[in-house]
């Protein structure tokens, strides 16, 4: 799995959410920061071998609300991700608690670990 | 002139004086505490004339073991996020999210009310809204 960092689709500018990515043998699993982010404005897309992760953030902005200091100054969150080909992208299982999104991508079966045996002839 | 002759601009003082100038100009009331940017929670703070508004992103935090607490007009938001598990032979390929103690401080203006407080922590993030005194609201001044 590797980062697109080239990205022509979408000429508006994104925050890029910060990521964990963690490598186990039967898959892998990734993390993202999406504070503020509800659940039905999350939006997942996996096409070929790319993943796409977006975000709107919606707040609670009470009326003629003036911001006087901003860290996270714009309402979206975009990141692409290429996955490799031994990753299932049909089988990718995701999680969205409290702004953070969890995902699973299982390795094809094929791709799992195997031993191989050395014979010593 | 003698003074600029002697003490030829330094770039780098230059630059820096530049840079405080820019922050000064964005952060409309500099505090003495400063605002350390790119902290965690990152925090977003503004005001209506009735309230001031604080917004803490603050993903992945049990909200029960967030501690907020206001104490002479200083709001002072702390907590723990705790990393993730990482199993036994799996390897780390990016690891930018924070983990760990945190602890941030804002500096309110002098008019607001420390008894009508309120926070609420939704998709991740932590609002806090306090009330400014009646007194200090704008009032029309009718004239008789």
């Amino acid at each position: 799995m590797s980062e697109q960092t080239r990205d022509t689709q979408t000429p508006e500018p994104t925050l890029m959410p910060p990521v964990d990515v963690i490598e186990d043998a039967n898959g892998i699993t990734l993390y993202a920061d999406l504070p503020g982010v509800p659940k039905d404005k999350l939006s997942l897309h996996v096409e070929a071998d790319t993943l796409t992760i977006e975000g709107e953030v919606a707040l609670d902005i009470p009326e003629g609300m003036e911001a006087s200091h901003a860290e996270v100054s714009l309402p979206r969150y975009r990141r692409v991700f290429t996955l490799s080909k031994e990753l299932d992208s049909e089988k990718v299982g995701a999680e969205f608690t409290h702004g953070v999104l969890k995902l699973r991508i299982p390795k094809a079966a094929h791709a799992q670990p195997r031993r191989i045996e050395v014979r010593v002839e | 002139m003698m003074y600029r002759s002697l003490f030829p601009r330094d770039l780098f003082a230059e630059l820096d004086r530049l840079q405080r100038e820019m922050q000064q100009s964005y952060e409309l009331s500099p505090s003495i505490r400063g605002v350390a940017r790119g902290g965690f929670p990152a925090m977003n703070v503004g005001g209506t004339a009735k309230s001031v508004e604080i917004y803490a992103f603050a993903p992945g935090v049990d909200p029960a073991s967030i501690d907020v607490q206001l104490e002479k007009g200083v709001l002072t938001i702390a907590g723990e996020r705790k990393a993730e598990a990482v199993p036994e032979k799996a390897s780390v390929h990016i690891d930018e999210r924070f983990a760990g103690r945190f602890r941030r401080v804002v500096t309110l203006p002098e008019d607001v009310d420390a008894n009508a407080v309120s926070a609420k922590y939704r998709d991740g993030v932590l609002h806090i809204s306090i009330q400014r005194r009646a007194a200090a609201q704008p009032r029309r001044i009718s004239i008789g």
